[in-house]
C-alpha cells in the first residue's frame, strides 16, 4: 500500500476541476462558479484525523459522486459539508464556501436549510404522518399556513414520484411505507425546505434493486435544479448517475475528474486499482 | 503518511490552509450558536443543577438543624442508649442497633431466598414463564409499604403470636435469641416483613447478573459432565460480586424502610438480643416521634438520626455502585 | 466413596438444590398472593360509595369514608408533580444530551443517590425546609416531599427513553435545518413520549403509596381541607391511622382503602411494563 502511495506522489499531475468544468459547460462566469467549495478541509474524530487538507469544488447543477474504500473519509467529507460531522462529536478545520461565502462562521441551522441531506437508512420521523414528514422542516421552522403546507407536501411528493402511491395514506405514519417509499419520502422532506445542494450518503444501499433504480432516476431528474453530492460504494452506480467523481483514500482526496475519465483513464494508480477492483 | 501528500492535493489556485486548528474554529462556531439552542441548553442545565442542589440542600439543612444535638451530645449520641425526652437526654444506640439487627436479619433470609428465585428465573424456568414470573416478583416491590404494614398488623403479627412464637419459646427458649414472651409485635415481625420487602430488588439484580454470564461457561461445565446444579454453581461463582452488590442495595432499602417496620416492631427503645422483644429502628422512631417532638433538642436529635440514616444509605449505595462499576470494568477489560 | 455412590450423591444433590430454587420462587409468589388475597377479601366488602364520598365519621361512630383523604392525596400528588415532573423531565433531557463532563456525571450519580435516600429522610428535609419556616404542617410541605421522591425516577426514565430513540431521527431533524432544541422537543421527545409518560405515571404510582414523608409534613386531617397552607389528609395516612385504631369498623375501612391503593398502583405498574417492553423491542 505504501508503495502505491509513493508512486502516486511522483506523478505530479493535479486534478483541474475548474478547467474540466469550463470544457464541459462553457457557461457564463456566474453559472460556472462552483456552488460549494471545500478549502483545506481537515476533520477529526476526537484526536483521530479523518480528513487531511481536502480542497474540492462542487460544480453547480451536477452530480458529484464520491467513491473510495470504507473508512476513506468520504462520509466524513459529506457530513462536513453541512456540518453534521460536528453533531456526532467531530471537529472541522478549514473553510467551506457556499456560493463564495464561508459557512463556518454562521449558525449551522442556516447552512443546513441550503444544504440538505439524505441518509443511508430511510429515517422518516416516527411520530409524524406521511404528510407531516414532508413539511416537518418548514413547520418546525415556523411555517403555520395549513393550506400552504398541504400544497407543499403534495408538490414535493409529486417531485419524488411518490404522490400517486401515497395520496390515500397521507395520514398514516411515515414509517408505515415500504423502505423505498420511505427513502423517497425522506428526499421529499429534504426538497421541501428548498435547499440548493443535496448531500446523499449512500441513499440506495439499504434498498432493493427496483427502489434503487427509482432513486437513481430521481437523482437524474433532480440535478436539473439542484447540486448533488452522493457518496456511494457502488461504482456502477457512480458511473451511471454522476457527472464528476472524486476518489478518496485514507482521508485524502486522491483524484477528481469527469466520471467517464475516472472510470476509463484515471490519472492515479490508486484510483485505477480501486475502480478496477484490484484494491481495498 | 508522508506530509507531502497534502501539498499534492492542493488546488491549482494555490489556496493553502492557513487557518487555525479545528479547536479555535469550533469556538468560533460556539459564539454563533443558535439562540434557541443556547436558551434550551441552559434551561435544561438549570434543571439538572436543581437536582444537584437538592441533594446538597438536604445535607446542608440536616447538618445545620442537627448541630445543636451534635454539639450537645457529641459522639455519645451514637453510643448512649438513653432516650429520655422527658429529661431531654438523647442517645440513639437502641435505634441504630434495631436498624442494623432488623436489616441484617432480613438479609439473612432474603439473600438465599432471592438467589434461589433468581437461579430459578435465569437458569431453570422456560423462556415463556420467565417474564410473567419476574413480573410477579417485581410486583411485590410495587406494593406500598403501608399495605405491608397493614398485612403485618392484622395477619402476620397474630400468626406469630399464636403459632410461631410459642413454638420458638418452647423449643428454643433457652437461647437468648428466643427469650421472652409471645407479643407478636417485635423484632421477628420486622425482620420477616423486611425480608419480603427487599426480596424483589435483590432478586431482579441477581437475575440480571446471572443472565449476563456467557452461556459458554454453562456449556463448558455441562460438557465436562457436571450436573445442572454444578453448572449453576459455576455461574454463581461468576455472579458473586453482583449478588453482593444486590444485597447491599437490599440492605439500603431495609435500613430506610419505615412504615411497615413501624407498624410491627412494637416501638420500644430497648436493646435486646431476643427477636421476640419489641424494638425500634432509626426510621420508626422518626415516624413515631417526629410530629410530636416539642423541645428544640428533641427535634435536633431526631434530625441527627435522619442524617445518620442518610449517611448509612449513601455509603451502602456507594459501595454497591462501586462494585457494579468494578464488575463492568473487568468485563470490559476482558472483552477488549 | 465409590464412583456410583458419588454419582448418586451428585444426582441427589442436583435434584435437591433445583427443587429448592423452585420452592423459593413458590414461597415468594405465595406471599404475594397471600397479601393480595387478604387485601381483596378484607377490603372488597367495605368498598362502597360511602368510603369514597363521605367524610370520616366522628370517633366512635360507625361508617363514614375517606373523601377528604382521596382529594388530599390527589392534591399532594399534584403539588409534587407540579415541580417534580418538570425538574425530572428537563434534568433527564439534559443528561440524555450530555453524555460526558463532570457536571453530567455528578448529576447522574446524585440522581442515584436521591433514589436511594429513605423517604422518611426526605420527609425530615421537607419538615426543615417548609414546615419550620411556615411554623405549621401543610399540604405544601407534603407536596414538596413527594416531588423530591418523583425526581430521580422521572430523570432516569426520561434519559433512558430518549437514549432509546435512534440517533438517525436526531440527525434527520438537524439536517433539515431544524435547531437542536426543536429537534429535541418536537422530533425526539414525541418518539420517546410513551415511555416517558408511563415513567411519570410510575413515579406517581410510587409516591401515591408513600406514607412516611407525609407523617410530619402534610400530617393528616380529619376534616375537609383543600387549603395548601393547612394540614391535609391523604389515603396512606388514613390507612395508617385507621389500622392502629381500636375500632373494628375503622380497621376494615383501612383494608378497603388499601385495596383501592393497591389496585391503583398495580394497574399503573402493569401498564408501564407493557409499554416499556414494547418500546424496547421496537
Amino acid at each position: 500500500m505504501y508503495d502505491i502511495m509513493q508512486q502516486s506522489l511522483k506523478e505530479n499531475d493535479i486534478p483541474r476541476i475548474q478547467e474540466t468544468l469550463e470544457s464541459v459547460s462553457g457557461a457564463t462566469d456566474a453559472a460556472r462558479a462552483p456552488r460549494m467549495e471545500a478549502l483545506g478541509l481537515n476533520a477529526w474524530y476526537g484526536k483521530t484525523q479523518a480528513l487531511f487538507n481536502v480542497t474540492l469544488s462542487i460544480p453547480r447543477n451536477k452530480v458529484l459522486a464520491i467513491i473510495g474504500p470504507s473508512g476513506c473519509g468520504k462520509s466524513t467529507f459529506l457530513r462536513s459539508l453541512n456540518r453534521m460531522h460536528e453533531e456526532v462529536g467531530g471537529s472541522i478545520g478549514g473553510s467551506i464556501l457556499l456560493d463564495g461565502e464561508d459557512i463556518m462562521d454562521r449558525d449551522p441551522v442556516f447552512l443546513r436549510r441550503k444544504v440538505g441531506m439524505v441518509f443511508q437508512k430511510p429515517n422518516p420521523f416516527p411520530t409524524m404522518t406521511v404528510a407531516q414528514n414532508v413539511v416537518a422542516g418548514l413547520k418546525l421552522n415556523g411555517m403555520r399556513d395549513r393550506k400552504e403546507l398541504a400544497r407543499i407536501a403534495e408538490e414535493n411528493l409529486k417531485r419524488v414520484a411518490l404522490w400517486d402511491e401515497v395520496k390515500d395514506v397521507l395520514h398514516k405514519p411515515g414509517s408505515s411505507l415500504s423502505g423505498g417509499q420511505q427513502q423517497r419520502l425522506c428526499i421529499a422532506r429534504t426538497l421541501a425546505v428548498e435547499p440548493e445542494v443535496i448531500l446523499m450518503d449512500e441513499p440506495a444501499s439499504a434498498l432493493d434493486p427496483i427502489s434503487t433504480m427509482k432513486i437513481e432516476e430521481l437523482i437524474d431528474e433532480l440535478k436539473k435544479k439542484y447540486t448533488i453530492v452522493i457518496v456511494t460504494h457502488n461504482m456502477q452506480q457512480a458511473a451511471r448517475i454522476s457527472d464528476f467523481t472524486a476518489f478518496f483514500y485514507m482521508g485524502k482526496l486522491i483524484e477528481v475528474d469527469k466520471t467517464a475519465k475516472i472510470f476509463t483513464k484515471p490519472t492515479h494508480r490508486q484510483t485505477e486499482d480501486y475502480v478496477t477492483g484490484s484494491f481495498g | 503518511m508522508p506530509q507531502s501528500v497534502n501539498e499534492h492535493n492542493d488546488m491549482p489556485s494555490g489556496q493553502q490552509d492557513k487557518r487555525p486548528a479545528a479547536r479555535a474554529l469550533s469556538l468560533r462556531g460556539m459564539l454563533r450558536k443558535n439562540p434557541g439552542d443556547l436558551i434550551f441548553e441552559n434551561v435544561t442545565r438549570f434543571f439538572a443543577f436543581v437536582v444537584l442542589s437538592l441533594v446538597f440542600l438536604m445535607v446542608y439543612e440536616m447538618s445545620v438543624q442537627s448541630w445543636p444535638s451534635i454539639r450537645h451530645f457529641g459522639f455519645q449520641f451514637i453510643t448512649s442508649s438513653e432516650w429520655d425526652p422527658v429529661n431531654d437526654i438523647y442517645g440513639a444506640l437502641p435505634f441504630i442497633y434495631g436498624t442494623l439487627f432488623s436489616s441484617l436479619g432480613a438479609l439473612l433470609f432474603a439473600v438465599p431466598l432471592s438467589v434461589g428465585v433468581a437461579i430459578f428465573l435465569s437458569e431453570i424456568a422456560p423462556g415463556w414463564l420467565e417474564q410473567p414470573l419476574s413480573m410477579l416478583v417485581e410486583l411485590l416491590a410495587a406494593i406500598p409499604s403501608i399495605v405491608y404494614g397493614l398485612f403485618g398488623i392484622f395477619v402476620m403479627v397474630p400468626w406469630l403470636q399464636t403459632d410461631v412464637q410459642p413454638f420458638l419459646i418452647e423449643e428454643f427458649g433457652w437461647m437468648p435469641l428466643f427469650e421472652g414472651a409471645p407479643y407478636g409485635f417485635g423484632m421477628l415481625a420486622a425482620i420477616l416483613i423486611l425480608t419480603i420487602m427487599v426480596l424483589p430488588i435483590i432478586t431482579s439484580i441477581s437475575r440480571d447478573v446471572m443472565r449476563s454470564i456467557p452461556d459458554t461457561q454453562r456449556e463448558a461445565a455441562m460438557a465436562l459432565g457436571a450436573t445442572r446444579w454444578e453448572a449453576i454453581r459455576i455461574v454463581l461463582t461468576g455472579a458473586k460480586s453482583g449478588i453482593l452488590s444486590a444485597s447491599l442495595l437490599g440492605l439500603g432499602r431495609a435500613v430506610g424502610e419505615t412504615m411497615a417496620v413501624t407498624m410491627v416492631i412494637g416501638n420500644s427503645a430497648d436493646i435486646s438480643l431476643s427477636v421476640l422483644n419489641p424494638a425500634h429502628t432509626m426510621a420508626s422512631v422518626l415516624a413515631n416521634e417526629f410530629a410530636e417532638a416539642t423541645s428544640q433538642l428533641y427535634i435536633s436529635s431526631l434530625i441527627e438520626i435522619a442524617l445518620l440514616l442518610f449517611v448509612m444509605t449513601l455509603i451502602l449505595n456507594a459501595i454497591a455502585r462501586a462494585i457494579v462499576w468494578r464488575i463492568t470494568r473487568r468485563f470490559g477489560a476482558t472483552a477488549a | 466413596m465409590s464412583t456410583t455412590a458419588l454419582y448418586t450423591w451428585r444426582k441427589f444433590k442436583n435434584a435437591t438444590m433445583l427443587s429448592l430454587t423452585g420452592l423459593s420462587l413458590l414461597a415468594v409468589v405465595g406471599v404475594l398472593f397471600l397479601i393480595l388475597a387478604y387485601t381483596v377479601s378484607k377490603g372488597i366488602n367495605h368498598i362502597n360509595w360511602d368510603l369514597i364520598t363521605k367524610m370520616p365519621a366522628p370517633v366512635g361512630e360507625e361508617g363514614g369514608g375517606m373523601a377528604n383523604a382521596i382529594v388530599g392525596s390527589l392534591i399532594l400528588v399534584s403539588l409534587g408533580s407540579a415541580y417534580g415532573i418538570p425538574v425530572g423531565l428537563f434534568a433527564g433531557i439534559y443528561l440524555a444530551q450530555t453524555e460526558k463532563g463532570w457536571f453530567a456525571r455528578t448529576v447522574r450519580f446524585l440522581t442515584e443517590v436521591l433514589n436511594g435516600i429513605p423517604s422518611i429522610v426526605i420527609g425530615v428535609v421537607a419538615f426543615i425546609v417548609v414546615v419550620l419556616p411556615m411554623k405549621r404542617f401543610s399540604a405544601l410541605a407534603g407536596g414538596f416531599a413527594l416531588g423530591i421522591l418523583m425526581i430521580p425516577l422521572i430523570t432516569r426514565t426520561t434519559e433512558e427513553m430518549i437514549r432509546l430513540v435512534p440517533s438517525s431521527f436526531r440527525e434527520a431533524g438537524l439536517a433539515l435545518g431544524i435547531p437542536r432544541w426543536k429537534t429535541m422537543m418536537f422530533v425526539i421527545l414525541p418518539a420517546a413520549f410513551k415511555g416517558i409518560f408511563t415513567g411519570i405515571f410510575l413515579s406517581i404510582a410510587r409516591v401515591i403509596g408513600e406514607t412516611a414523608p407525609l407523617l410530619f409534613t402534610a400530617l393528616g386531617n380529619r376534616f375537609w381541607s383543600t387549603q395548601l397552607d393547612q394540614p391535609i389528609a391523604s389515603m396512606t395516612v388514613f390507612i395508617y391511622d385507621y389500622a392502629r385504631a381500636p375500632f373494628d369498623d375503622w380497621n376494615q375501612q383501612a383494608w378497603a382503602a388499601s385495596f383501592i391503593l393497591i389496585m391503583l398502583v398495580f394497574v399503573l405498574n402493569i401498564i408501564f411494563r407493557f409499554v416499556t417492553r414494547k418500546t424496547y423491542t421496537a
